[in-house]
């Protein structure tokens, strides 16, 4: 039962960790074109492309 | 008719980068995006291209001088779509931030709602927990939930705080309440060591409610940006007038103080100014509320705002004001606040249910109060009731369709000029077309240009630009160069009039030009051309134009049809061209030669006898019609006139949207009916167990938010079918 003094720290801060980084995204707009976005990351490079 | 465009007040300069947005039609998928990112970044001198593909925008940055606008919207041409000069409007800022802050309320509520849930669910399933536990979580919930609560509360708690200073409610101020009151509650429990709190409900409550609001945000954003785009693609422009009668246009924001201006008849003034040439009438209604038309010359002083019923004028603009930017925004923000009937319903039931749920819920705490139920439980009843008695439902019915349909109509091509377009469209059994212009693309072309003398068609050509009508635009056509002719009045309906060298000239209909018998015997030779006449002096000549039906006319009659709706053309064309044009679409009604009084006469006739009317078109004369039908389209070629009079604009060169707004308009009114009794049978069914004291405040706040969320999420329906 100690354990809890450990473990609810930890798991708020761990969840807090989540709600800063949400907020980063949100600020940095990348939330702006989704679709584009999501297309971007697999679409091909042209060869005359440095990579 | 090929004008100059100036591009500089779309392009922003950041030292030696120049940097300029762009609409672009026809990008469909994420391989478009990459071909014109790459298509445009292998142009010498662009810096960076960027596709937006949600909004379909494209921003450029290119080196100072290397090139300009023109060589990138015909590179992106060349690719196979087509770029439009865009301003991104100011108004964005605005809205962004409201998205923003919702969004960010709603990350901290869910943060708040699924750690205090951690507790709360340890506590209730907790077989032996001990009193010290119970309470440690209790405390460590309160910790979490104060903070977080606060934070994302503060949405509620404002526009509460704004409807209250303005002495009148709206359903944020009992759900405040609920909020405050619970979380009010579960403290006081916590500090007395009692067995429930309620912490994890109020968090369940804003985190729900708050998704359902940003539902409704991204909705209106999404909705407002494809108004943008679209009203972009029809750009306030003005006809500046350059030494020796030719005009150029420009788009509004660019104007200056001093410059000349041409105000032909069905336009809007944008800008301020003084009339230097040209005498007529003006329509002020839109700035005074004054439906009778003044009368204007030379020396007076006219307002933006001001319609031209009258022959043209040519203004000196004395004061540019802040328009064609916002126009675009605001657009979509005033069709959708108009109201509608059901609209006016439900909010009027929004507006009393307030304090009727405020009234409920102090009765239900009363009551238990003298049933022996002590404050503890009666106070929780009474939470309950408050909770799930909200209108929010009720309040979302009708607005989430609108917007989601408005955002459906944007994106087809249609510009709304009234939200209450939707409910009157989906009403519709009899559709009424112009010939002219609206079954036709609005350029005929001139067919017996070899056998008139030239100087004959340079004066011709010359009138017709005087004039809107597509008669007299595709005679102008003719020859593009010709300057417009000064002193041109029109009489609409009928023909263009001028003084020239002496001679009196018109350009009109048979009738105007004194052209009778010629026209009979055309007529003969040819059954399904377009007549304009030009009379110099005593000499009359016959300008032949054929006009092109919209590429997808045929079918979109046929769709029509087959859904049941009686079709009618009603043209101011002769009967020949009006039959030819019927037999081609498969119309069975048709009346050609119409004046424009007999129009009107004819559909409210049809109104009066119980029919609901769509009026489709596009003309001077038909203004008055579009009013006078339960509701009506346009297209964008018409005048400003008309496309005010108008319920609705559609742009490009087919017929479809006709059929794609009656078709979005029937499924987004069908919504706005199950979204209605979804909200009444909610409530019906939830207040009375609340009151009976079945419900927990926990089960109340998910019932409300996810009645909210299930009539927005089924408001996102109308986004396709019919």
């Amino acid at each position: 039962m100690t354990m809890l003094i450990y473990l609810i720290p930890i798991a708020l801060f761990l969840g807090g960790l989540g709600l800063f980084g949400f907020m980063w995204a949100l600020k940095s707009g990348q939330y702006n074109d989704l679709e584009g976005d999501a297309w971007r990351a697999i679409m091909d490079d042209e060869e005359d492309k440095d990579n | 008719m090929r004008h100059e465009r100036d591009f500089s007040p779309y392009i922003r300069l950041e030292g030696e980068i120049a940097h300029m947005d762009f609409m672009v039609e026809g990008v469909h998928c994420a391989g478009c995006m990459s071909k014109i990112e790459k298509g445009l970044g292998a142009l010498e001198g662009v810096s960076a291209a960027r596709l937006n593909l949600g909004t379909k925008r494209l921003g450029v940055d290119w080196h100072k001088g290397a090139l300009g606008p023109k060589e990138i919207m015909e590179k992106v041409e060349s690719l196979g779509f087509k770029a439009h000069p865009f301003l991104p409007e100011k108004l964005k800022s605005a809205e962004k931030a409201e998205l923003a802050s919702l969004l960010r309320a709603l990350a901290v509520a869910g943060f708040g709602m699924m750690n205090v849930m951690l507790f709360s669910v340890s506590v209730w399933f907790g077989h032996d927990i001990g009193h010290e536990t119970r309470e440690l979580f209790h405390w460590i919930s309160a910790l979490i939930a104060l903070p977080c609560g606060l934070y994302a509360a503060m949405p509620f708690f404002k526009s509460a705080a704004r409807a209250l200073s303005k002495r009148t409610t709206n359903m944020d101020v009992p759900i405040s309440i609920g909020i405050t009151l619970t979380i009010g509650l579960s403290l006081y429990e916590t500090a007395t060591g009692g067995h429930h709190a309620y912490f994890e409900s109020a968090l369940m409550l804003m985190f729900f409610l708050l998704t359902g609001r940003v539902l409704d945000q991204m909705m209106r954003a999404r909705a407002r940006d494809f108004a943008v785009n679209v009203a972009s693609l029809r750009p306030q422009m003005a006809r500046v007038m350059l030494d020796g009668g030719v005009s150029v246009e420009t788009p509004v924001s660019a104007l200056e103080t001093g410059q000349k201006i041409l105000l032909m008849n069905g336009d809007g003034l944008a800008v301020d100014g003084r009339v230097l040439e040209g005498a007529g009438e003006v329509d002020v209604s839109l700035l005074t509320g004054e439906s009778a038309l003044l009368k204007v010359g030379a020396g007076d002083t006219l307002q933006a705002g001001t319609l031209n019923m009258g022959a043209n004028l040519v203004l000196e603009v004395i004061r540019v004001t802040d328009t064609s930017v916002d126009k675009a925004a605001e657009l979509m923000e005033r069709a959708l606040a108009s109201k509608s009937t059901v609209m006016a319903m439900a909010d009027r039931a929004a507006k009393i249910y307030a304090p009727v749920v405020h009234l409920a819920a102090l009765l239900t705490f009363i009551g238990w109060m003298m049933l022996g139920a002590g404050t503890h439980t009666s106070l929780v009843i009474a939470i309950s009731v408050l909770i799930i008695t909200c209108p929010c439902a009720l309040g979302l019915a009708i607005p989430a369709v609108q917007v989601v349909a408005g955002g459906r109509l944007f994106s087809d091509r249609i510009i709304l000029n009234r939200g209450e377009a939707i409910e009157r469209l989906a009403e519709v059994d009899t559709v009424v077309f112009d010939k002219t212009g609206t079954l036709t693309l609005a350029e005929p072309s001139l067919i017996n240009a070899d056998e008139l003398p030239p100087h004959i068609i340079a004066l011709a050509a010359s009138m017709g630009r005087a004039s809107r009508h597509p008669l007299a635009i595709a005679v102008a056509g003719a020859m593009p160069q010709a300057p417009i002719m000064a002193g041109a009045r029109e009489f609409p309906g009928e023909g263009v009039e001028a003084v020239y060298e002496g001679e009196t000239l018109r350009l009109g209909s048979a009738a105007f030009s004194g052209a009778k018998a010629l026209h009979d015997k055309l007529l003969e030779s040819h059954p399904d051309a377009s007549f304009i006449y030009f009379k110099k002096g005593e000499e009359v000549y016959p300008l032949i134009l054929s006009q092109r039906l919209r590429p997808d006319a045929r079918q979109v009659v046929a769709g029509l049809n087959a859904r049941g709706y009686r079709l009618i053309i009603l043209s101011g064309d002769q009967w020949g061209a009006t039959e030819k044009a019927a037999i081609t679409l498969g119309i069975e009604e048709f009346q050609g030669a119409m004046l424009p009084h007999e129009k009107i006469a004819f559909i409210k006739d049809m109104e009066a006898r119980g029919h609901k009317v769509l009026m489709v078109g596009d003309g001077l004369n038909d203004a008055p019609a579009l009013a006078a039908a339960h509701v009506s389209l346009s297209p964008v070629t018409a005048a400003e006139l008309a496309q005010n009079a108008a319920d609705a604009v559609f742009l490009g060169a087919e017929l479809a949207p006709v059929l794609k707004a009656i078709e979005a308009c029937k499924k987004a009114h069908r919504l706005m009916r199950e979204n209605l009794w979804l909200a009444v049978i909610y409530n019906i069914i939830a207040v009375p167990i609340a009151i009976l004291g079945y419900v927990t405040p926990l089960v109340a706040a998910a019932a409300m938010s996810i009645s909210s969320i299930l009539v927005t999420l089924n408001a996102l329906r109308a986004r396709k079918g019919a």
